[in-house]
């Protein structure tokens, strides 16, 4: 494994570049919008990941309350982790592609307003899981972790069923894209589907080595000799 | 164009900021990992 990550690592840095060199030069401008219009390829692979994160957050959950398996509940942390980050880009992002199309930074509308909801759920959740003391912690985690799954589909499907300022969704739904777009699209989505997975691994390995070094340090607190009273 | 460019900027520092902050913790848990092992020897 020692060996393959860097491999990985490169691969996945070369794929980035060559992503990123599509949505900037290759994929065609936009007639309405123009150059500005380049932020879809980072906001929407970003908007996938992070639900496709929060996705396997609450299916490790679910499985967490049933079967207590440290390891899934190791994977639901890290889900939430990295993708808070990505949802993090979503809400960057977005603002700067509305700011000079949209003539504002931001309004209350129900896709924002939802993806904001949903970053602070997880935000939360991170929260619970640092600062909660409670041998309980992961269980409680693992409830609100199922209750932050359920605005994932009401961010997704708010487009399709209100009105609302932001455009349809271009796979799926009311909108439509041109094939070269699309194609861009989705090389930037796996792009940054193996960036997410490459730090997700890092990720993983730092949190399961962390409970394994709190693990020797009670089992080392326990065997110490006491200090003469 | 400064609107696009401050998207991808912005998308990479908040990458990079938290891949440093993962890899900065690694190595302060491997450094820990090490050294309870180093004890138990």
């Amino acid at each position: 494994m020692k060996r393959v990550f860097p491999i990985l690592a490169i691969l996945t840095a070369v794929l980035l570049s060559y992503a990123m060199y599509q949505g900037l030069v290759v994929a065609p401008t936009e007639k309405t919008m123009g150059d500005v219009q380049r932020i879809f390829y980072y906001h929407v692979p970003s908007a996938w990941t992070a639900f496709l994160l929060f996705a396997i957050n609450f299916v490790a959950s679910v499985i967490y309350l049933f079967r207590r398996n440290p390891k899934l509940d190791a994977v639901a942390l890290v889900s939430a982790e990295v993708g808070v980050v990505f949802c993090t880009v979503v809400l960057v992002t977005g603002p700067l592609w509305a700011r000079p199309v949209w003539g504002i930074w931001w309004t209350w509308d129900i896709r924002l307003t939802s993806t904001l909801v949903l970053w602070l759920i997880y935000v939360s959740y991170l929260m619970l899981r640092r600062f909660s003391t409670s041998g309980q912690t992961p269980v409680l985690a693992a409830a609100l972790a199922i209750f932050g799954a359920l605005d994932v589909p009401l961010v997704y499907f708010s487009i399709w069923y209100f009105r609302t300022q932001h455009p349809q969704p271009v796979i799926g739904g009311g909108g439509s894209i041109d094939p070269r777009m699309l194609h861009v699209l989705l090389i930037n989505w796996l792009a940054f589907m193996c960036f997410a997975a490459l730090v997700f691994w890092s990720r993983y390995r730092a949190e399961m080595l962390q409970r394994e070094v709190e693990e020797m340090q009670s089992l080392e607190a326990l065997l110490e000799p006491r200090g003469a009273l | 164009m400064t609107f696009l460019y401050a998207a991808y900027a912005a998308t990479w520092v908040i990458h990079i900021v938290y891949l440093g902050t993962v890899l900065s913790r690694y190595t302060k848990v491997r450094k820990e990992f090490d050294e309870l092992k180093r004890k138990k020897i």
